[in-house]
């Protein structure tokens, strides 16, 4: 297959990313929009050596690869909002012990069964999906050429970190197809999860201080490598010490949280100058492009900013942006959920407003312009 | 020849032992704790070994004691 | 009689002994479990670089914490599950699910029969204390009709699962079941299950004095009742095939109840990948 001048489908792109990434083995269960991802896998992981399989259910689906990633394979699920509904107790085990996974949201319209049209309604379920306080990173395409390269890099992320990475994309992208140039191997920089470096007998798997992330060796080793989702010591043992608690509640969050250069990513297009901007993410951050040029034709100066790296959120960035604008538009297609994000991070020193569309079809460059004009 | 010990801080004092030794070996003190009352008796099946849920129990070999 | 490797053996080799005394209430069935599998494991030689234990939610989890093995401890139900796609991934791993009967046959049901129905190369252990010991005795599927649990106070009307018949039609390939009072018997049985190539159900009838036996006195109140209960009441499969349904009744039934060799799952995907490689069927 040559790898220049592809024609590719989002849900081909998110695969083929993640095999260039590494990614051996995956589990799934069929479920519309995803499905897609789940066929290429059927086909591409034994042609790699690697392994497809389709289990009985989503929650089977996340724990085959949970059991797959302990055994040293980089491994990956996908599914819709539903599925990732019943993946969530799976995802926060991940995070509480620690064992690195890519999980795909092709997200679509709900609540409940909903419909199999786009959406964006996941978002918050990302970050607040599983029970507690959970620290998970989350990317958001808006391109068949980022399905592919945020797909290497949530692979990266998710073995760097040694978290759980959910890559959200939605029913159009998934869909849709565009013309992509596959890198050779060689150009790809892939990373591991951190090897152990003391002794087996030594070997903790929570060994790390506050703000690290504990070294994974994997099954088969000779490592007696205890993994456990239960609150834990260093040593992973059964632990209801509350020193025990409090250091691994924290370590979860720091490990992330102090590592924001190396993970937050995002795009900005002509915020200097502009007098609003919006804010925009994934599929819809293309209309609003388009609607950044149909502003400029009339005169207004308008910039986008576009997180890619939806969580940990770039607030830091979108702070200083909020301070030099007069108003923010949040354009999603839910009703009005990073705008929660954008109002707690600007503090009410800018007036923020909403775009929401949430009937399954896509927000387009002129509701964002007529909106902009409004704001105006 | 045997020699049984019972790590007491493992023992929870369930009486398995006790009731399946199939030579008696052991009996029962004020706190249901096993006590080894007649070791001679320990054939070393290793039943005890085996059945106590707390691994407490350890059965090692010993060579015949010299005929004083 | 298979030769017993002494305790201090097993102890010294595969213990953590810092990690003891165990969570579980006297005279708890885990503990004969325990023993059934360290015993099998020593005594196969097993490499114990290559043997990993999956263990579920519930006392019977409790077990694997306390060992110098692989050990992951899952999500409650979750453990078929995550060991096929361990196994799936790392064929040549020995992968040892030890579970109870809540775990395995309620929250776990659905992946139990279907790794049943793969017959992924997994041996599963399910202990069968007839309740939910851990969050302090409620019933379970498997609880006897009648029983008294703080979940049945005015005794349980919900018909149980009977175990091994599940497996059986699920399509496991080796099905088997002890009980912790036949401790020798049950080495072998662990031996024969983690040997079997395919997926190797063992269901060992345990004991619960704490939740079940104090509030159902007819199978014994203590350790010793209960497992007493069980010398009395347990049949070999052999005598068994004598023996009417009537007589039957209410009888454990011990032994391999079913042993049969059909492709292994992670072998036979290997195929998969060949016929891929090759550019095989379409």
């Amino acid at each position: 297959m040559s790898r220049e001048g592809l024609l590719l489908q989002g849900n081909e792109a998110v695969s083929e990313g993640a095999i260039a990434a590494g990614v051996r083995f995956f589990a799934g269960y069929p479920i519309t929009p995803a499905t897609e991802i789940s066929e290429v896998m059927a086909r591409r992981m034994p042609e790699l050596g690697g392994t497809f399989l389709q289990m009985e259910d989503e929650i089977a689906s996340i724990s085959a690869v949970l059991g797959a990633s302990c055994g040293g394979v980089k491994a990956m699920t996908a599914s819709s909002g539903p599925g990732l509904a019943l993946k969530a107790e799976g995802i926060g085990y991940a995070v509480c012990a620690e064992i690195p996974c890519l999980i795909v949201n092709v997200q679509r319209t709900g609540p409940g069964v909903g419909s199999v049209t786009p959406s964006q309604q996941d978002v918050m379920q990302a970050k607040w999906g599983p029970n507690s306080d959970n620290m998970i990173i989350s990317l958001s395409p808006a391109s068949i050429k980022e399905c592919f390269w945020l797909a290497i890099r949530g692979v990266n992320l998710s073995e760097k970190y040694r978290v759980p990475v959910i890559l959200l994309s939605d029913s159009f992208l998934g869909h849709m197809s565009e013309k992509i140039d596959l890198p050779s191997p060689e150009e790809i920089e892939t990373m591991d999860r951190p090897r152990p470096t003391v002794a087996p007998e030594k070997y903790k798997a929570y060994d790390a201080d506050i703000n690290g992330v504990p070294p994974l060796a994997n099954f088969g080793e000779g490592y007696a490598v205890r993994l456990v989702g239960n609150m834990h010591n260093k040593a992973g043992d059964y632990s209801r010490n509350p020193r025990d608690f409090d250091f691994l509640i924290n370590r979860l969050h720091n490990k992330i949280l102090t590592n924001l250069a190396d993970i937050c990513a995002y795009e900005e297009v002509e915020i200097d100058g502009a007098d609003l901007v919006i804010v925009a993410y994934g599929i819809v951050s293309r209309a609003a492009k388009a609607a950044i040029r149909l502003a400029k034709n009339q005169g207004m100066r308008v910039g986008l900013f576009r997180p890619i790296v939806l969580w940990p959120f770039p607030t830091e960035r979108l702070a200083e942006i909020g301070k030099k604008v007069g108003g923010i538009l949040v354009a999603e297609m839910n009703m009005g959920q990073v705008i929660r994000e954008v109002e707690r991070t600007t503090r009410g020193e800018v007036p923020v407003a909403g775009l929401n569309r949430i009937d399954g079809l896509l927000i387009n460059p002129l509701d964002i312009l007529a909106k902009l004009k409004e704001m105006g | 020849m045997t020699e049984i010990s019972i790590q007491r801080k493992w023992c929870k004092s369930c009486g398995i032992c006790v009731e399946f030794c199939p030579k008696k070996v052991f009996t029962v003190g004020e706190l249901n704790e096993p006590i080894i009352s007649t070791p001679d008796a320990c054939t070393g099946c290793r039943l005890c070994e085996l059945r106590c849920p707390e691994f407490a129990v350890i059965i090692t070999e010993v060579e015949e004691r010299s005929h004083e | 009689m298979a030769k017993i490797i002494p305790q201090a053996t097993i102890l010294e080799k595969y213990f953590v002994t810092s990690t003891l005394p165990t969570q579980w209430c006297p005279g708890c069935g885990a503990g004969g479990i325990g023993h059934a599998v360290l015993q099998a494991i020593e005594r196969m030689q097993l490499d114990p670089k290559k043997v990993v234990l999956v263990s579920g939610i519930g006392c019977n989890g409790h077990f694997t914490r306390h060992l110098r093995l692989d050990d992951l401890h899952v999500l409650h139900g979750r453990a078929p599950a995550v060991a096929t796609g361990l196994k799936m991934a790392r064929p040549d791993l020995e992968i040892i699910v030890i579970q109870g009967d809540g775990d395995a046959a309620s929250i776990g049901g659905n992946h139990l029969i279907h790794a049943a129905r793969r017959n992924i190369g997994i041996t599963t252990i399910v202990s069968n204390n007839y309740i939910y010991g851990r969050t302090g005795g409620q019933y379970s599927p498997t609880t006897p009709k009648k029983s008294i649990s703080t979940s049945s106070p005015f005794g349980l009307e919900d018909p149980p699962f009977e175990l091994c018949n599940l497996m059986v039609g699920a399509g496991a390939t080796f099905v088997a079941r002890g009980t912790s009072y036949h401790i020798i018997q049950l080495i072998d049985l662990v031996e024969r299950a983690i040997k079997h190539p395919g997926f190797a159900f063992l269901e060992v009838i345990a004991p619960c004095p704490t939740s079940y036996g104090r509030k159902n006195p007819e199978t014994g109140i203590t350790g010793p009742q209960m497992l007493q209960w069980q010398k009395e009441n347990s049949v070999s499969i052999k005598k068994a095939a004598h023996m009417s349904e009537e007589s039957l009744r209410g009888k454990i039934v011990t032994g391999i109840l079913l042993d049969r060799i059909e492709p292994e799952y992670s072998a036979a995907y290997a195929k998969v990948r060949q016929r891929a490689q090759k550019g095989g069927l379409a």
